[in-house]
């Protein structure tokens, strides 16, 4: 027996031992979960289920878990965990009296939030999924191995010596019942090719097994692929488009603000020059150097708007969409729901995407009047403008809509454009991002 | 005259209080944050106040805030509230109460020291002082408004310096015209625009503000 041999000898037989671990817990767990999976569901609608719920898939959690760790020890079938993090718990500091209703609601809080965590997570239901199915996996594919092995096993070691037991028959085919010596010889020899194929074959059958449950108890990857491709197109597009936007400021401050800077340090410096000589022109030129630097804050002025406009830093998005809408030449309704910031950087995107299309709309459209909406759906900022223009916008043809469209995508936001020929323009956008609470 | 001055940058808040002592003006105190703003102006009841929109701690409308906040406390207290840019938005909170005695300007316009100490005088007496950059603002957004549209280019001149807040006699100087060919001008304005004549200066300025406002 060379050392090969001898290694597959003893992975087979370690396999079979797993195999038997594995049909035993697929018996002991995966019935039962599923059972309570059931019922906690059919319980949701009257209020038990939501209590019932995440103890159970916590459970669940834990069998997946262990199953992980089991493709990877026996398999080497490494099998990621998709679960999202858990939320962080809002701290709480109260004493006394108060501070028992205060626990009670915070108890109250702390629960909704796992049970949201839990059933938000897409991984929780095919967990659900995958511990209905593996009942029969488990058992069929997981315990392949050892059934093939103990079962071969008795047909050679019990059945040949006990015809009697043969009553019953023995056989994965066909039952062998009592054929005298022919039946003991049948017995021994299917017993002992049983064994072997399943000796022979547990590693590769554990693997497959492992396999299976790596389709279901990993993130879905054609998902993650897709993501990637879409990330790496919208990172480049960002990086492009920042890029530029910095070229241009470099561009406007270097030939605008900068150049009148130098002008005006000159003209106070003849200025100084002559205001002893000649006070009428130093006067002048001071004169000169003031309208300078005025031209200059203006410019300045235009460039931070097109950064970050001020009245958003001051006011946010509600006041910087209110403001967009009082510089236009036509009567703007706006409404905003938003109850909190968002991240700076959200409430840039959303304000400059805001603000094309209400320029489309007095530009382009010829638009009597327009409206904003602007609100917080829970996960997204939805923002939708409309005007009662000439229609017929296509982002497709490039300027500002389509930037702002690679604008939103950074942040895996959306736009849908309806503009038909004749009006109205409707675009709805989307920004996915949390609120942060209102300044109290 | 007594002023309380707020603004956070150092050299613009020094800068403000050697300005106004030279026009005589006596700054009873200078502010750097809103919070301090908020109790300077109800403790001093100043004549005027010069109030920087973005002040600590927030650094968002900290200062324009405050002095709203004043204002509803001390009914007109005169507050000429100073800012890097100018919003519509701003303009029509500050002029809501229709009381008076705002204004509302681009720091830029410090740079014009006699014109910047004529509008705080005014503001200190009831008028409005609002940046030229605001009324532009405002006949843009009315462009396509018919009422707007009769106005001769001069009316529109004349209409254009009454919505910065100027008397008739300041406009006369600034047009090189009689005061009463500035008369004739806004009583044509206010008949075209359908607002009710006014013999007062601040209240013709505030009829002609709410209307471009609305």
């Amino acid at each position: 027996m060379n050392g090969d041999a001898h290694d597959r000898a003893g992975v087979g037989g370690l396999a079979v031992v797993r195999s038997l671990a594995q049909a035993l817990l697929t018996h002991v767990a995966n019935l039962p979960l599923t059972i309570l999976l059931l019922v906690s569901l059919a319980l949701v609608p009257l209020g038990v289920g939501l209590v019932l719920l995440p103890p159970v898939l916590l459970a669940v959690r834990g069998l997946t878990n262990q199953q992980r760790r089991w493709a990877l020890d026996w398999s080497g079938v490494e099998i990621p965990v998709p679960y999202r993090p858990r939320p962080a718990e809002a701290s709480t500091a109260a004493g006394g009296a108060a501070g028992e209703a205060a626990r009670k609601a915070t108890r109250v809080a702390r629960w909704t939030a796992t049970v949201r965590w839990l059933l938000r997570d897409p991984a929780s239901w095919r967990d659900m999924l995958w511990t209905a199915t593996n009942s029969v996996t488990g058992l069929v594919l997981g315990g392949l191995p050892a059934a093939l092995v103990v079962y071969g096993l008795e047909g050679v070691l019990v059945m040949p010596w006990m015809p009697d037991l043969r009553t019953f028959g023995w056989g994965p085919f066909w039952p062998l019942g009592d054929y005298g010596l022919a039946g003991s010889a049948g017995c021994a020899l299917l017993g002992s090719l049983m064994a072997l194929l399943g000796w022979r074959y547990g590693p590769p059958i554990m693997r497959a097994y492992a396999l299976v449950n790596r389709s279901m108890l990993g993130p879905p990857r054609g998902r993650l692929e897709e993501r990637v491709r879409e990330l790496t197109e919208t990172r480049s597009e960002t990086v492009d488009a920042s890029a530029a936007e910095l070229r241009r400021i470099e561009r406007d401050l270097h030939d605008g603000a900068q150049a009148r800077l130098v002008a005006l340090s000159m003209h106070i410096g003849l200025a100084e020059q002559l205001v002893r000589d000649d006070p009428d022109a130093a006067v002048r030129l001071l004169a000169e150097a003031r309208e300078a630097s005025g031209t200059a804050l203006t410019e300045l002025r235009g460039l931070v708007r097109g950064i970050h406009p001020p009245v958003l830093a001051e006011r946010g998005l509600d006041g910087g969409v209110r403001a967009l809408a009082l510089a236009l030449p036509m009567p703007v309704e706006v409404t905003v729901d938003v109850p909190g910031r968002a991240a700076p950087p959200v409430e840039s995107a959303a304000y400059f995407a805001v603000a094309e299309m209400l320029a489309n709309a007095a530009k382009h459209a010829d638009a009597e009047r327009a409206w904003v909406e602007v609100r917080h759906n829970g996960s997204a900022l939805v923002m939708i403008v409309g005007d009662d223009g000439r229609g017929g916008a296509d982002p497709a043809r490039g300027g500002g809509m389509l930037g702002i469209g690679r604008r939103l995508a950074a942040f895996d936001g959306t736009m849908a454009v309806a503009s038909p020929e004749g009006g109205p323009t409707v675009v709805t956008m989307e920004l996915p991002c949390a609120l942060s609470s209102p300044k109290t | 005259m007594r002023v309380v001055i707020a603004e956070d940058l150092a050299l613009l808040r020094d800068g403000l209080i050697r300005l106004l002592s030279a026009y005589g003006f006596e700054v009873v105190e200078a502010v750097d944050n809103g919070p301090s703003l908020k109790r300077a102006l109800l403790e001093h009841r100043p004549d005027v106040a010069v109030v920087d929109v973005r002040l600590p701690p927030t650094f968002t409308d900290e200062g324009l805030r405050a002095a709203l906040d004043a204002r509803r406390e001390i009914p007109g207290l005169p507050v000429l509230v100073l800012s890097q840019h100018v919003e519509q938005l701003y303009s029509r909170e500050l002029l809501s109460d229709s009381s008076g005695g705002i204004g509302y300007l681009l720091k830029d316009r410090v740079s014009d020291v006699k014109q910047f100490v004529e509008a705080v005088r005014r503001v200190a007496d009831g008028g409005t002082a609002l940046d030229p950059d605001v009324v532009s603002q405002l006949l843009t957004r009315r462009s396509r408004d018919e009422p707007l549209k009769a106005l001769t280019p001069r009316e529109r001149e004349v209409l254009e310096l009454m919505a910065e807040g100027r008397s008739n006699a300041a406009i006369a100087g600034k047009l090189f015209v009689t005061d009463k060919a500035v008369t004739k001008h806004t009583a044509n304005i206010f008949a075209k625009l359908g607002l009710p004549v006014s013999e007062d200066d601040n209240r013709r300025v505030l009829a002609v503000l709410a209307y471009l406002h609305a």
